[in-house]
């Protein structure tokens, strides 16, 4: 496989490889650090790519792995953490700064769940994938994806309702 | 999309059976500006999603073309040893026979010149005898 082939067989999920990487490790050099060395390893690999069938999951699983592997190494002592800015919108300032806040509080709540709940959050509210790819991705059953979704959902709906009702915590 | 609509999704939502086509709808409904008092609190949840998706890899990742430089490398290196061993003890051999012929050579010289020296110490004394011929000489003429 060429340079050109792999680039577009691996551009369109990127930056969702990122945004995995990231919900894990939280900080962006270390995102973008993980990012780097799955799309290295995947294009050291490239021969073998066209008899993966589903090349996007194989990477997903392959973040998953790498990224939960640096949580567990001691290297993750190092990690810093570092929120990252969100896009602007168009309300008014005020509205923005609340947007912005409780967006931080979906965030918070987010990096407090179990890593498979994080996960399975990620792939399916931000990613939308459905519940066969994930268990694919994550080695898990549906059923099982299905019952950690519901689980993560509720556990931010709850938090999120405390800080609701409590203001700005 | 009407309220009791959305209301019923939400259910679905927490219960982890929605489709995606649903969550979607939510996502659309929570991100416009008028959304029912009751249920704002749950639209920094679909937007922080939304806005989560926009997040993207910008790094550049150097991919050089692999060549694999390792294997040339080491067919050169045997081809190095291949040509050492062939050509090695031919050279070596040589080498010492040039080795030993200097040193016979110095060695002749030495002997040669030890005689040149006696040599020379000969011709010094014969000297004198060219002086006994010529007094010699001197004698008989006088006679």
């Amino acid at each position: 496989m060429r340079q050109s082939e792999f680039l577009n067989v691996v551009m369109p999920f990127k930056d969702k490889l990122y945004r995995l990487a990231k919900r894990l490790l939280v900080s962006t050099e270390e995102a973008e650090d993980a990012t780097q060395e799955i799309l290295l390893k995947l294009w050291s690999k490239n021969e073998k790519i066209g008899s993966y069938n589903n090349v996007e999951a194989f990477a997903m699983t392959m973040t998953k792995n790498f990224c939960l592997d640096r949580l567990k190494s001691r290297q993750a002592g190092n990690l810093k953490l570092v929120h990252s800015n969100y896009g602007d919108t168009d309300t008014p300032l005020q509205k923005q700064v609340e947007a912005k806040d409780s967006a931080l509080w979906v965030q918070k709540i987010m990096e407090e769940l179990p890593e498979q709940q994080k996960m399975v959050l990620q792939l399916r509210d931000v990613e939308e994938y459905d519940y066969d790819e994930i268990a694919e991705m994550l080695d898990m059953k549906p059923s099982t994806v299905r019952v950690a979704l519901s689980r993560a959902r509720k556990t931010v709906r709850e938090k999120l309702m405390q800080k609701h009702s409590y203001g700005i915590g | 999309m009407e309220l009791d609509n959305i209301e019923k999704l939400l259910e679905k939502y927490f219960e982890a059976s929605t489709t995606v086509a649903e969550e979607e709808a939510l996502k659309v409904y929570f991100s416009q500006e008028k959304v029912a008092p009751h249920l704002e609190q749950y639209a920094p949840l679909f937007q922080y999603f939304s806005n989560a998706k926009e997040e993207r890899f910008t790094r550049q990742v150097p991919l050089k073309p692999r060549k694999n430089y390792y294997k040339w490398i080491s067919v050169a290196a045997v081809a190095v040893l291949a040509f050492g061993i062939y050509f090695g003890p031919d050279r070596y051999r040589d080498y010492q026979e040039q080795k030993e012929a200097e040193f016979a050579y110095q060695e002749t010289r030495k002997a040669l010149n030890l005689l040149a020296e006696n040599f020379g110490r000969g011709t010094e004394k014969m000297a004198y005898l060219n002086q006994f011929e010529e007094t010699k000489q001197k004698i008989y003429n006088n006679n």
